[in-house]
């Protein structure tokens, strides 16, 4: 009871990453707020799903599996989750925000009138003084996010309705098994106590999912490339770079607008959000919309032949000249050093 | 066929997209004095939608819904202009401070007071709030099936409703039972222009709160023809319980805002030279960074 609670979508059998993030995060919130951490698995064929899953540090998974419920609809997800939580009573519950989590999320929190908060950057525990009624909350998930299109950053509370619930986004949080050998719980559900006939009034007629291709995400080092670039022949310099030192590329949305390089490439608002180690900003001037989905990185690199380029003020590094001139150099230096 | 009975919910939002200097105050919180309040852009693709079905369905009948101050009469004017046959305007001090659960719960009873409706459409999310939560909460208020992430309502007969979906990963053709709340994506169509016919027509459509503000007097156009009146409602035109209103029925609180701010880091400059460059490189691999 009053554990923390993390929805794990499904995808072809395999966990979404961002359900595993959120595992860890989840693990991190109940480390801290010392609680359990509960998984709830929803679909058909879950055999040996837990083993994705306990390493997490989950100590209980709860598992429905029944083949009406892949691929994901509306109602039978919501009806087993707003009854399970409705008998569990989590304090804290997380799912992503993806085309399932922000499909699911709210039709649960209405249910449950609980206060749900969208793409969550931060979710941290801490105390809230409410001044004017002279109350102290002890030990409450505050939810930061970014909105009015990434220009503010607010920190959301749920002070008296449960589960506090939030959405995040994928590659937002950090991946983390706990353990291999961490040994939690399975407690398969019986369907059909949970939905009825009613809820599976929507039917998936076709489906054509896509796994994407390229894995900007998870890359530790990444070079980005922005309409400063100039030409799909100057971007290729930016592969070659990326070939020497191990690292993807990625771009600016002026940049796949200009057709330098594919969607599935660009970082930012409308893009992915990544926080690798490394990040090399090439022709990229740093609107806010584009720093939004970088801005966490460890170590930036910032190349423009504007000196006073925005992105500068993210960098650790500033080199102030021409991308067609540094990128060349860049790379016969590695090379020399790495001989 | 006696056509389908649409509502289309919109927002009017602050044009986040392109904000300027000024549009932060010292403190951290949103000037909307100087931001242009528009039409939600995804709740133009939904108007966009319903539009099409009225064209496809004889009969069908498009009502716009929109929560906000009098002021946000402005867009149910622009729907009507754009083909939309009338429109709602629920304001209230009541529902202030509302988040998406409130705001939910505020358009729920108003839907319910409306009568048979087939259809609900929305935008998938507004671009100031940014959340993507209302249309499926609206759902959830009134008991009806939802359909996120519409691209195309590909029809809606004999009790059928039948939609392509866009997802992050591709995409869903599913089909559903009316009635129905469906959001719809960015991807979708765009909303057709205004229609000079129905500007000349809808030019003159206000709001009763706008009239008071108004120094022209519309009493005697609005008499000679009602379809001027832009419908308003306050609370005490729908049923509700108090303690789900405005800021009492919302669950979240902010606890801070803070304004995006640029806080310039100590950057190390270097020369785009060989030299440069090479001690870049053997600093990066020294720590690890690389290699
Ligand atoms: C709702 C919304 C969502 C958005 N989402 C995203 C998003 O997800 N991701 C995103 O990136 N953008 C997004 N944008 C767009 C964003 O506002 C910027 O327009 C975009 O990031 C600019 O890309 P850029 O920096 O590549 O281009 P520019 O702003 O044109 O900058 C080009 C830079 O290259 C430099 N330069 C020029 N020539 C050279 C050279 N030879 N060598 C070195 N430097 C050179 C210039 O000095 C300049 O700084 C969004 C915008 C909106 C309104
Ligand atoms: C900084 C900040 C952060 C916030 N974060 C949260 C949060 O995490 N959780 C939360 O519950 N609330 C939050 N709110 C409150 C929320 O923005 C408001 O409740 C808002 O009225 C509705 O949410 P939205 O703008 O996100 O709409 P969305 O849910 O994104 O809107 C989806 C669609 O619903 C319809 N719709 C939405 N509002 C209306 C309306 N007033 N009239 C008619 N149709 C409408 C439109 O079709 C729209 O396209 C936040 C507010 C601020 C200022």
């Amino acid at each position: 009871m009053n554990n923390v609670f993390v929805y794990c979508e499904i995808e072809e059998g395999q966990v979404a990453d961002v359900s595993l993030e959120l595992l860890t995060k989840g693990r991190k919130l109940a480390d801290d707020l010392k609680c359990e951490l509960e998984a709830i698995v929803i679909g058909a064929d879950l055999k040996g799903v837990e083993k994705q899953i306990m390493p997490y540090g989950v100590d209980t998974v709860w598992i429905a599996s029944d083949k009406r419920l892949y691929p994901y609809t509306t109602l039978p997800h919501t009806a087993i989750i707003v009854k399970l939580f409705g008998d569990e009573k989590p304090q804290v519950a997380l799912m992503g925000a993806t085309s399932i989590g922000r499909d699911l999320g709210p039709r649960v929190s209405s249910a449950l009138h609980s206060g749900l908060t969208a793409d969550c950057t931060s979710l941290i525990i801490g105390d809230h003084e409410d001044k004017k009624n002279n109350k102290v909350y002890k030990d409450l998930l505050y939810q930061i996010r970014p909105a009015f299109g990434g220009n503010i950053v607010a920190t959301i509370i749920n002070p008296d309705c449960r589960p506090q619930m939030a959405t995040v986004r994928e590659g937002v949080m950090k991946k983390e098994i706990r353990s291999e050998a961490y040994k939690g719980k399975v407690k398969q559900l019986d369907v059909e106590k949970y939905v009825s006939a009613e809820d599976f009034v929507v039917k998936v007629i076709e489906r054509h999912m896509e796994a994407s291709k390229v894995n900007i995400k998870n890359a530790g080092i990444i070079i980005a490339g922005g309409y400063g670039v100039g030409s799909k022949e100057n971007f290729d310099k930016l592969y070659e770079l990326a070939d020497v030192i191990g690292a993807e590329v990625g771009a600016s949305r002026a940049a796949v607008d200009a057709g330098y390089a594919a969607h599935e490439r660009q970082i930012g608002q409308t893009g992915v959000t990544v926080r690798p180690k490394l990040y090399i900003a090439c022709g990229i001037s740093g609107q806010i919309q584009h720093t939004a989905g970088m801005e966490e990185s460890s170590m930036v690199i910032a190349i423009n032949t504007d000196k006073n380029a925005p992105i500068n003020n993210f960098a650790d590094y500033v080199i102030t000249g021409d991308i067609a001139d540094v990128i060349p150099k860049m790379i016969k230096q590695y090379k020399e050093n790495t001989k | 066929m006696k056509g389908l009975k649409i509502v289309v919910l919109a927002k009017q939002v602050p044009d986040t997209r392109n904000v300027g200097k000024d549009a932060m105050k010292a403190d951290g919180t949103v000037n909307r004095a100087v931001l242009p309040a528009i039409f939600n852009p995804e709740d133009l693709n939904a108007l966009e939608q319903a539009l099409r079905l009225k064209d496809k369905y004889a009969g069908t009948e498009v009502t716009l819904l929109t929560m906000g101050p009098g002021r946000a009469a402005e867009i149910i004017r622009e729907g009507l202009y754009r083909g939309a046959d009338n429109g709602i305007l629920l304001s209230d001090r009541a529902f202030a401070g509302s988040d998406t659960l409130a705001t939910s719960y505020a358009l729920s009873c108003t839907l319910k007071k409306m009568g048979k409706i087939d259809i609900i459409i929305a935008g998938r999310q507004a671009i100031d709030g940014d959340t993507a939560q209302v249309g499926p909460q609206v759902a959830e208020k009134l008991g009806f099936p939802q359909i996120t992430y519409a691209e195309d309502i590909v029809s809606a007969e004999k009790g059928k409703i039948v939609i392509k979906r866009r997802l992050e990963r591709g995409i869903e053709i599913v089909e559903g039972t009316l009635p129905m709340v469906v959001t719809v994506n960015a991807s979708a169509p765009e909303c057709r222009p205004r229609n000079a016919k129905y500007v000349m027509k809808y030019k003159h459509a206000r709001a009763v709160s706008e009239m008071q503000d108004a120094s022209e007097d519309y009493t005697l156009l609005h008499n000679n023809r009602p379809y001027l009146n832009i419908g308003e409602w306050s609370v005490n035109d729908i049923e509700t319980k108090a303690e789900e209103l405005g800021l009492t029925g919302s669950p979240t609180k902010v606890k801070a805002i803070e304004n995006v701010v640029f806080q310039a880091k100590e950057a190390k400059v270097l020369e785009p030279t060989d030299a440069d460059m090479g001690e870049l490189m053997k600093e990066l691999i020294a720590n690890h960074t690389i290699g």
